[in-house]
């Protein structure tokens, strides 16, 4: 085990992933020579050459459409975007092309990228640098979208969706890209898709989050214990696939959920998970479900700490539903 | 019945940019398949046997030249319209009729509307409905084949509306920069739909748009299947040797429809096409081997024939396959199926079980 924060993770990850397989290389803008704009592939290009660290034009489209024709090759590509909110070039490639590859060659051409964007507020980065649209590609049939929130997650998750046989977008929770550290393993265990996290156990409410939303969260379950409202923390760290069990047994366990994530409120994976108790675990609740997510504005600059949830909001809305039932 | 591939058979690659004349009758013996099955699928879609079509003709030469250009290791990213680069390739035609009709045969297992076809064993590669996105694609698998040190091109077959689209430029740059071994092989058919290739660019030609990305365009006249051969024989050699990509203009004319669904005389004369039609590369190609002497009006009649026969009892015979499988529709999302996936397959058993749903 090791100390260290999310983005020093990841980066030991890739350098990992690349010693153990020629087949991994890495493409993006500016990851090469600068090491990445957060300095997520810094000095990879020094141990593994420029054929290995790609740095592309300057477009993202040509990123995700090069690198599936990479995995269809037999490579394997891990592609980074900037920040989540540049993908958008690059959508049709993802929904039209990579998400659809194993499906319309009836299996002939799986298509495995992984894809590492940053993502999320919280850093002053206004419109175009903090935004959490994860939900645009939980609806894709065919893409796995996984969001860690500790290093050793990222670690492990990382090791996943490098091992995985189908395209996997990786968000990184910019925002605590260096705010926290932990122990990180050292070796090859992976984190298994689909799995959440009871980060904290607790018996009076479940309060659901994931990626950046997770500090706030366990800072409102201190909050509440104070307040004498035991708070369970679930980490859903893979969004596709969910963990549904895991949601389900909280809810059947605590009979009341908040959930939180910073991605604007309507049609939200919030809206999501909502449905999912409300079909499977409707009877176990003791008091309407509570979502505690960005408001359904654009992203705001000077304002983001009215848009985005915090430990308040959250033991707030704990707190109202448990006084609720 | 007599076996398709005897009319479609892969072949080997020889060194020089001519045109292999011995293998001229092969070639339209190809090329006249190709015609034969579009005129044939036309029909089937208007009695209702296929779903929708997207013809070739006036292309065929452009395909079969180019196809027959490359070696078989290179990998081929089609659009929708390459029928006869898939049969050049060597895929039968039944298993093109099996994708037609989505049977349970069908490749690619009912996943896409027709002409949508992919053959792995033969380097080709899965078409999509979106324009140009094979562009950057081929890029990418010339990249990792560059890294694999691996000896072969990509190439992406594409429309000339299709060098308006994202993925051209970004592809095209991409390449540029990487000098990467593809080939962008643009067939401009003058139509992108219903829009004239005056109407995509103010450019004099779409080759000349490769000059800005630094490497070498050419147009060809893709009525002739020599022309186009050597075109691509010379790409792939530059390519192959480390000199990097070229785009290739071919200049084709759409004869039929965009697609069964489209009606070209909303938007072009019949004099358009007739003017077009002089120039048919069967026609030309059929001539030029009669005046070689290797060919006769007799010989040809018996092709056509022929010909007619085997899309006939092929179409036939793959009609009578057995239908697919419903519950492969949860297939092939991911590599195995999630436990959501498995519960809504497990959702639609019950629907077929009690009754609501016929399986």
């Amino acid at each position: 085990m090791t100390e260290m924060n999310l983005v020093q993770a990841i980066n030991r990850t890739l350098r990992d992933a690349m010693r153990a397989d020629p087949n991994v290389l890495l493409l993006g803008e500016d990851i090469g020579v600068n090491g990445g704009v957060f300095r997520a592939t810094d000095g990879l290009i020094k141990e593994f050459g420029a054929e290995r660290v790609i740095d592309t034009p300057l477009s993202e489209t040509g990123i995700i459409g090069t690198a599936i024709g990479m995995a269809l090759y037999g490579l394997k590509p891990v592609a980074e975007i900037q920040f989540l909110d540049f993908i958008y070039p690059a959508f049709d490639q993802i929904v039209s092309e990579l998400a659809k590859f194993r499906y319309r060659s009836g299996g002939q051409y799986p298509a495995h990228v992984v894809i590492r964007s940053p993502y999320g507020g919280g850093i002053k980065g206004g419109l175009y640098h903090s935004q959490s649209t994860e939900a645009y590609f939980c609806h894709t049939p065919g893409i796995k979208v996984v969001v860690p929130s500790t290093p050793a997650d990222a670690r492990g998750l990382l090791w996943s969706a490098i091992d995985d046989a189908d395209p996997v977008l990786f968000l990184e929770p910019k925002r605590i890209y260096r705010s926290l550290t932990g122990e990180v393993p050292d070796g090859t265990e992976r984190i298994p898709f689909g799995r959440a996290r009871v980060v904290r156990p607790g018996s009076d409410v479940s309060l659901f989050a994931y990626g950046a939303m997770m500090p706030p969260a366990l800072d409102a379950a201190e909050t509440l214990a104070g307040l004498g409202i035991s708070a369970e923390v679930v980490d859903l760290r893979s969004l596709v696939p969910l963990d549904e069990a895991a949601v389900i047994e909280s809810v059947e366990k605590t009979g009341r959920a908040v959930i939180v994530h910073e991605a604007a409120r309507f049609c939200g994976f919030g809206a999501e998970l909502a449905a999912l108790l409300s079909e499977k675990a409707l009877y176990s609740l003791k008091s309407p479900v509570v979502r505690v997510t960005g408001f359904d504005t654009p992203f705001p600059y000077a304002l983001e700490n009215v848009y985005l949830p915090n430990a308040e909001r959250i033991a707030h809305a704990a707190q109202n539903a448990v006084r609720a039932s | 019945m007599a076996e398709p591939e005897t009319l479609a058979s892969p072949h080997s690659v020889p060194e020089s940019t001519q045109f292999p004349e011995g293998a001229l009758v092969d070639s339209y013996r190809l090329m006249v398949l190709a015609r034969i099955t579009d005129e044939r699928c036309l029909s089937l879609q208007r009695q209702g046997r296929i779903g929708f079509y997207a013809p070739l003709m006036g292309q065929e030469a452009a395909q079969v030249g180019a196809s027959r250009a490359l070696a078989p290791e290179d990998w081929v990213f089609p659009a929708y319209r390459e029928l006869a680069v898939a049969l050049a390739r060597g895929v039968s035609l039944r298993a093109i009729f099996d994708q037609l009709l989505g049977n349970a045969d069908d490749r690619i297992k009912g996943r896409q509307m027709p002409n949508h076809f992919g053959f792995r064993d033969v380097n080709f590669v899965v078409a999509s409905s979106p324009i140009g996105t094979q562009i950057t694609q081929a890029v990418g698998a010339a990249m990792a084949a560059q890294r694999r040190g691996d000896p072969i091109v990509t190439i992406a077959f594409f429309g000339d509306g299709a060098t308006s689209s994202n993925d051209f430029h970004a592809g095209l740059n991409f390449a540029g920069v990487f000098r990467t071994p593809t080939i962008f092989f643009c067939q401009n058919n003058q139509w992108a739909i219903s829009l004239p290739r005056e109407r995509q660019t103010r450019s004099a030609t779409l080759a000349e748009k490769a000059s800005a990305y630094g490497f070498p365009g050419v147009v060809v006249d893709g009525n002739d299947v020599r022309a186009v051969y050597s075109a691509v024989r010379e790409a792939r050699a530059r390519a192959v040797s480390g000199g990097g990509p070229t785009l290739i203009e071919a200049e084709v004319y759409r004869f039929g429809p965009h697609s069964t669904s489209d009606d070209p005389k909303r938007y072009r004369t019949e004099e358009q096409l007739a003017a077009a039609k002089q120039r048919d590369p069967l026609g030309r190609l059929k001539n030029e081997l009669i005046s070689l002497g290797t060919w006769s009006e007799e010989s040809d009649k018996a092709l056509w024939e022929k010909s007619r026969s085997i899309v006939a009892e092929t179409f036939e015979a793959a009609e009578k396959a057995r239908p697919l499988d419903p519950r492969s529709v949860f297939e092939d999302v991911f590599e195995s199926l999630t436990p959501r996936l498995a519960e809504e397959r497990g959702e639609y058993d019950a629907l077929v079980r009690d009754g609501v749903l016929k399986p």
